[in-house]
């Protein structure tokens, strides 16, 4: 359904939904996954991205986003500087991503205190994004909804463990999502919530052996 | 949303209201946000452009590649025949916000971020010259709002899709609309207006040089505010066209999907292509090589 505010909106640092807000929104998705302000990321750039990422500012959307800045912050102008002073060591590298993959996509390699977390995401236009791929699980994520993510061994009854402790503080999941690798091993579990899971349910769930990783994502649209 | 501009107005009609007031409704019947959100949101929209305006006019913004910037200032100070009156005060405006969009300033996407001068442009225009309030002109955007939803369905609101009939062209049919709610005119009358300017914005193809939104994209937003000024007119004058809008969108959405992809943002036709397009992008995208921080 298409709203008068997809219409009007979103407010905005120019110059592209695509290229400028749709870039800044992947990089706060990527902050997302690693609970805070990375210590380094490598930003790999693909296809439209990588031709004209920069002169769309598409580097310095990244890097704000990185910082936690959303599309209509003035700082993303300048954002790289932020992000020197900020102690956050950027580097930029064009890339060919391998697979069919959207012209406007980058891929975020993100270290922070001892753990790394690899995110791709595309910005489809009008500012909206597609996260596709994290820590190496195929996912479709957009960020119009507060996310949890977690990585958890594939053993019976863990969407049970995990969505009724998300029952019993209250949040309710308007879609889920859960892909393993291999039997027995990862699954990738994603479920988008109506409001952001509380942090006595993140702690409860942290603390089950068979998480592995477990992260809230903010609404990022 | 609608997906007809043709029965919208058949309903505003029959229920004796405007197109904007019409959106407004529709929009809070689709329980998402409540009216009071939407307005306040459109409030927020119609203050950043008149921000953008304001900001973008003294002239002294630069875009990334340093390509535009100066011209809003230019036509500010206008010397033509038409010097002080709403068509150069819509084309400074327009010229104004895709400068500001260019230099990474803070603009409403509307529809897009490149075609986002048409709309202020007009509106903020017609307003220097009109008594209206900020209540008129946030009707005025939901009217804008609700054309756009109905070219979002029936055709498409991006320029690697449907080229730039399909973002400075749909801007400036929601302008026209815009415009016409905010001179009082009837939802009909909208609804040609869009016809009108729509029909002079087909086949318009998205070439912008080095693939930015700066060239020829700035000049098109004032040209774009001209084209929605036309059909504005010709509509309150009592023209009629004689293709129903819906059809005219339908027709910008075929075009868009049979457009060579030179001529959908690629930057490898049009204007882009020639020998001076092809030489400036070359200048200044070896200035902007992925850097490191």
């Amino acid at each position: 359904m298409v709203s008068l505010l997809d219409i009007i909106g979103p407010v905005m640092v120019g110059p592209s939904s695509s290229h400028t807000a749709g870039a800044c929104r992947i990089g706060l998705f990527a902050r997302g996954l690693v609970d805070g302000q990375p210590e380094s990321a490598k930003v790999e750039l693909h296809g439209s991205f990588a031709r004209t990422g920069t002169g769309h500012g598409t580097d310095r959307a990244i890097a704000g986003g990185l910082l936690g800045f959303y599309p209509d912050d003035e700082r993303l102008r300048e954002s790289l500087e932020l992000a020197a002073k900020a102690g956050l060591a950027i580097t930029f590298a064009n890339t060919k991503l391998r697979g069919e993959h959207h012209p406007n996509t980058a891929r975020i390699t993100l270290k922070r205190a001892g753990q790394q977390a690899v995110v791709t995401g595309s910005s489809l236009g009008a500012g909206r994004i597609l996260i596709t791929d994290v820590d190496g699980f195929a996912v479709e994520v957009t960020g119009a909804l507060p996310a949890l993510i977690c990585v958890a061994q594939d053993v019976p009854g863990i969407v049970a463990t995990i969505t009724s402790a998300l029952a019993r503080s209250g949040e309710n999941i308007a879609s889920m999502r859960v892909s393993r690798r291999q039997k027995g091993g990862d699954a990738i579990h994603i479920y988008e919530l109506d409001s952001p899971a509380s942090p006595e349910a993140l702690e409860a769930l942290r603390a089950l052996p068979a998480i592995r990783m477990i992260r809230s994502i903010p609404r990022i649209a | 949303m609608f997906d007809s501009l043709n029965e919208a107005v058949d309903r505003a009609e029959a229920e004796k209201i405007s197109l904007g007031e019409l959106a407004l409704r529709s929009e809070a019947e689709e329980g998402l946000r409540t009216r009071a959100e939407v307005e306040h949101a459109l409030a927020r929209a119609l203050e950043v452009m008149r921000g953008a305006v304001e900001r973008g006019l003294p002239g002294d913004l630069r875009s990334v590649s340093g390509l535009v910037g100066g011209d809003a200032a230019r036509m500010a100070h206008a010397v033509g025949p038409l010097a002080g009156t709403v068509f150069t005060d819509v084309l400074a405006a327009a010229l104004a916000v895709q400068e500001v969009n260019a230099a990474m300033g803070v603009i409403v996407a509307a529809p897009t971020a490149g075609g986002a001068g048409v709309l202020p442009g007009v509106l903020l225009g017609l307003a220097k010259h009109r008594q209206v309030t900020d209540n008129q002109l946030i009707r005025a955007l939901a009217t804008a709002g609700l054309v756009g939803a109905v070219v979002a369905v029936r055709a498409s609101l991006s320029g690697a899709e449907g080229g730039c009939q399909a973002e400075t062209g749909a801007a400036a049919g929601m302008a026209a609309a815009a415009g016409v709610e905010l001179l009082g005119g009837s939802p009909t009358e909208a609804a040609h207006a869009v016809a009108l300017t729509m029909q002079g914005t087909l086949g318009l193809v998205c070439d912008p040089l080095g693939g930015l939104v700066e060239v020829p994209c700035v000049y098109r937003n004032a040209t774009g505010g001209a084209i929605a000024l036309a059909g504005i007119e010709m509509a309150l004058a009592g023209i009629r066209f004689p293709i129903p809008v819906d059809e005219v969108i339908d027709t910008m959405g075929e075009i868009g999907r049979t457009m060579d992809v030179r001529y959908r943002e690629t930057a490898g036709g049009g204007l882009a292509a020639t020998p001076t397009g092809r030489r400036l992008a070359k200048e200044r995208l070896v200035q902007l090589k992925p850097r490191r921080s």
